[in-house]
């Protein structure tokens, strides 16, 4: 591996990087609106044979899911990926997102007032009622400051002292739910029954213009359109977290990511930089939240938002390709599938083939096989499944450094050594000897090239 | 650090005639301006203490505009502890710290370097992951404003001030003799076109002073004699002040206006390089107090 010429990877003109931005988006609503064309129009007009593994494999509820995971494992890449900050209490967002959608699209408490604004119910409902559109800003808006609020103080903190932090505060945000049916007297969010019934997603203020039929409720038979809700706000992140990578903040995460330091002897503030990094990634989890309680559960309760949602966000990331939106996307993908219906779907498929029990127990062991997944990937695929391009560069190659240090200059001190010996063995038939007995296949190779000329 | 020795026995070729160390002041060039306000930089009695140890000892330093000035002592003389204190990393136990005559004592790192104090460092901290441009655009991060909604929509503003970035940062690397390897990730950079880049990145902040940790460690001769053009080529176009930490005699020596001797944490000696040549002081900190001299006798 350590040739003299080494594999140089530089980063693509700026000609190229501005082409492929026009050329993403093209591809990416093709792909959404062809799923949702594809659920819609197409599946239900094929025999039960063609249409029936697809939707056993890969139902509408599923992918919905796996659209809203992608939103929040792009959030924490812009915290993990970016600027390098190992975040292991990311479900603090979702919860606090999914809650402001409980406080904001439901009738939790006996509230005595009612408020509708554009709400997805009718307006005799009690309660306060606002459209999931408004409701996805206030969330982010919202996360964004908690993630400020958590941030300062912490991110102060490097490396592992960090990740404790962090850990600590998930769990303290979902303790809070827990207990928040009496917080002085008074209840904030139903303790551990959380709050149901949340508004679906609904068409808001778009219904109101009559352009698009009212719809998107809860029931099944919308869940097709929430392809294209799911995938608008997707789109969104992606959008987000291309741009603000390529400028002044972009450039301060991956300076941070790459040398503390020597960033803040560069001029760049430390714990601002990371505070905006964190409050960005916060700004996604309040986003995902309110999707994940108005568009996929229609409820939230502090169960929901325990440790083990924090790794699978970060396990989405590190086996997609942290720093890489497209990996992180396909980590996404993978993993909320597998967990939500793939190793079910693998269980039926076993069972039918082999006679195995698998179809229960195999859910079961989600974290298990996950975990496993890890491993495998983290031994043989360390950079993840489509890995950044710098990252590639580090993983594959030596640095020019390195291998100066290693190839070049081993080599000269080989030589060295070996003409010391060779003066030696002619000098000193006592070292001579010694040396024989360290390096017989020089002495022996001496001789017989004498012998020859 | 043979050269190194070769020049310090060099020094001591011409005794200095006087016995006892001579009073060692800071100098402010321009009679008897004001040395805060008349200087770039000026450290004011400054000390360290890590503990017990006294790593820095009560001493005071100045830079004048447009000069280059050396910091030089033995292993272990607070050389960099001192310039450690400079950039703010550490903090004084003692002392100020005046930056273009304002107190930056209680200023933090980033914002010193962000009012003209930029730094290299000894073992090189590139952003190896980075492509030398963007190595260089990260050091311009405090004279940038756009913001997070701003890079988001990408305003004209904003791409403006990217398209004047990126122009700088070429620009830069092209003054520095690697304008070649704008796209090139720093890890893939040689040795020296690294320390080339440091010094790129160093300057996009646009410092009035320069401070540079070992700058020609692991170069050749001919690369030092470039390598000493180059500084005052820095110091006479861009205004800036050089602060050098070096170990080799003979860069300091040719390349220095002033050179400033700690030893043990305390300032021994501090003038000309002709001074500090025949400074009985500094050689003996250089070559201890009488054994080595009966060794050179020995020799010669």
């Amino acid at each position: 591996m350590a040739t003299s010429t080494a594999p140089r990877t530089s980063a693509p003109s700026p000609s190229r990087r501005s082409l492929s931005h026009y050329r993403w988006p093209i591809g990416y609503v093709v792909v959404i609106v062809g799923l949702f064309l594809l659920y819609h129009f197409i599946l239900p007009n094929l025999v039960t044979q063609v249409s029936g593994p697809v939707t056993a494999w890969l139902p509408v509820a599923t992918l919905n899911e796996c659209l809203m995971w992608a939103i929040m494992a792009l959030g924490l890449n812009v915290v993990v990926g970016y600027a390098g900050l190992l975040d292991l209490g990311y479900v603090a967002f979702w919860a606090l997102g999914g809650y402001t959608a409980g406080w904001l699209m439901a009738a939790p408490f006996n509230w005595t007032w009612d408020f509708h604004l554009f709400g997805a119910v009718a307006k005799t409902y009690p309660g306060t009622h606002i459209t999931f559109w408004l409701v996805i800003l206030i969330a982010g808006v919202l996360c964004a400051i908690l993630g400020l609020i958590i941030g300062a103080p912490t991110l102060r903190l490097r490396g592992d002292y960090l990740a404790l932090v962090t850990l600590g505060f998930g769990e303290v945000i979902t303790q809070f739910f827990r207990n928040s049916n009496d917080i002085a007297g008074r209840n904030l969010a139903g303790g551990d029954g959380g709050i149901s019934i949340i508004d679906p997603i609904g068409t808001g203020p778009f219904g109101a213009t009559g352009l698009v039929p009212p719809g998107l409720s809860n029931g099944a038979q919308d869940n097709v359109y929430k392809i294209l809700v799911l995938g608008l706000l997707v789109g969104a992140c992606l959008f987000i977290s291309l741009r603000i990578r390529e400028g002044r903040l972009g450039r301060a995460w991956l300076a941070i990511r790459e040398d503390e330091l020597a960033a803040s002897m560069m001029g760049v503030p430390l714990v601002r930089t990371k505070l905006l990094a964190y409050a960005v990634g916060a700004f996604f989890g309040g986003i995902g939240g309110v999707a994940n309680a108005a568009g996929i559960t229609g409820a939230v309760s502090p169960s929901g938002f325990d440790f083990g949602k924090s790794v699978l966000v970060l396990l989405m990331v590190v086996l997609g390709g942290m720093g890489n939106v497209w990996g992180v996307t396909v980590g996404a993908f993978l993993l909320a599938w597998l967990n939500s219906n793939g190793l079910k779907q693998i269980g039926v498929q076993l069972d039918s083939w082999f006679g195995t029990t698998l179809t229960a127990t195999l859910p079961r062991y989600n974290y298990i096989i996950l975990g496993l997944l890890l491993v495998l990937m983290m031994l043989y695929r360390r950079e993840g499944l489509i890995p950044e391009k710098r990252t590639k560069a580090l993983m594959n190659t030596p640095s020019r450094t390195e291998m100066e240090s290693m190839g070049a200059e081993s080599l000269e001190a080989a030589a060295e050594t070996a003409a010391v010996e060779k003066a030696d063995a002619k000098t000193d038939a006592g070292i001579a000897a010694s040396a024989a007995a360290v390096s017989p296949v020089l002495d022996e190779s001496t001789p017989k090239r004498e012998d020859r000329s | 650090m043979s050269e190194s020795l070769a020049d310090a026995t060099q020094i001591g070729g011409t005794p200095n005639s006087s016995d006892g160390p001579p009073p060692v002041t800071p100098v402010a060039p321009g009679g008897n301006a004001d040395p805060v306000t008349s200087n770039v930089l000026y450290a004011d009695h400054i000390t360290i203490r890590f503990g017990g140890l006294v790593a820095v000892n009560d001493v005071s330093f100045a830079i004048p505009p447009k000069s280059v000035i050396s910091l030089i002592g033995p292993n272990g003389a607070g050389k960099t502890t001192f310039f450690n204190v400079l950039t703010g990393l550490y903090e004084a136990s003692e002392g100020t710290v005046y930056l273009n005559g304002k107190d930056v004592t209680p200023i933090k790192p980033h914002k010193r370097a962000a009012m003209g104090m930029a730094r290299t460092f000894q073992n090189i901290r590139l952003f190896g992951l980075m492509t030398a441009e963007e190595n260089v655009m990260v050091a311009m991060h405090p004279h940038l404003k756009s913001g997070v909604l701003s890079t988001i929509f990408r305003t004209p503003g904003q791409r403006r001030e990217e398209r004047e970035a990126r122009d700088t940062a070429r620009e830069l690397l092209e003054y520095v003799g690697i304008g070649k390897a704008e796209g090139e990730l720093a890890r893939n950079l040689s040795y020296g076109d690294q320390r080339r880049l440091e010094i790129a990145r160093a300057m996009a902040l646009r410092p009035k002073i320069l401070l540079l940790d070992e700058p020609t460690a692991g170069m050749n001769p001919q690369e030092s004699q470039q390598f000493n053009d180059f500084v005052y080529r820095v110091r006479d176009e861009r205004d800036m002040s050089v602060l050098l930490i070096e170990h080799d005699m003979s860069v300091i020596m040719k390349i220095s206006e002033r050179i400033t001797v700690l030893d043990r944490g305390n300032l021994i000696a501090e003038g000309t390089p002709d001074d500090i040549r025949n400074n009985q002081t500094v050689i003996e900190a250089y070559l201890g107090k009488t054994g080595t001299r009966e060794g050179k006798r020995n020799k010669s």
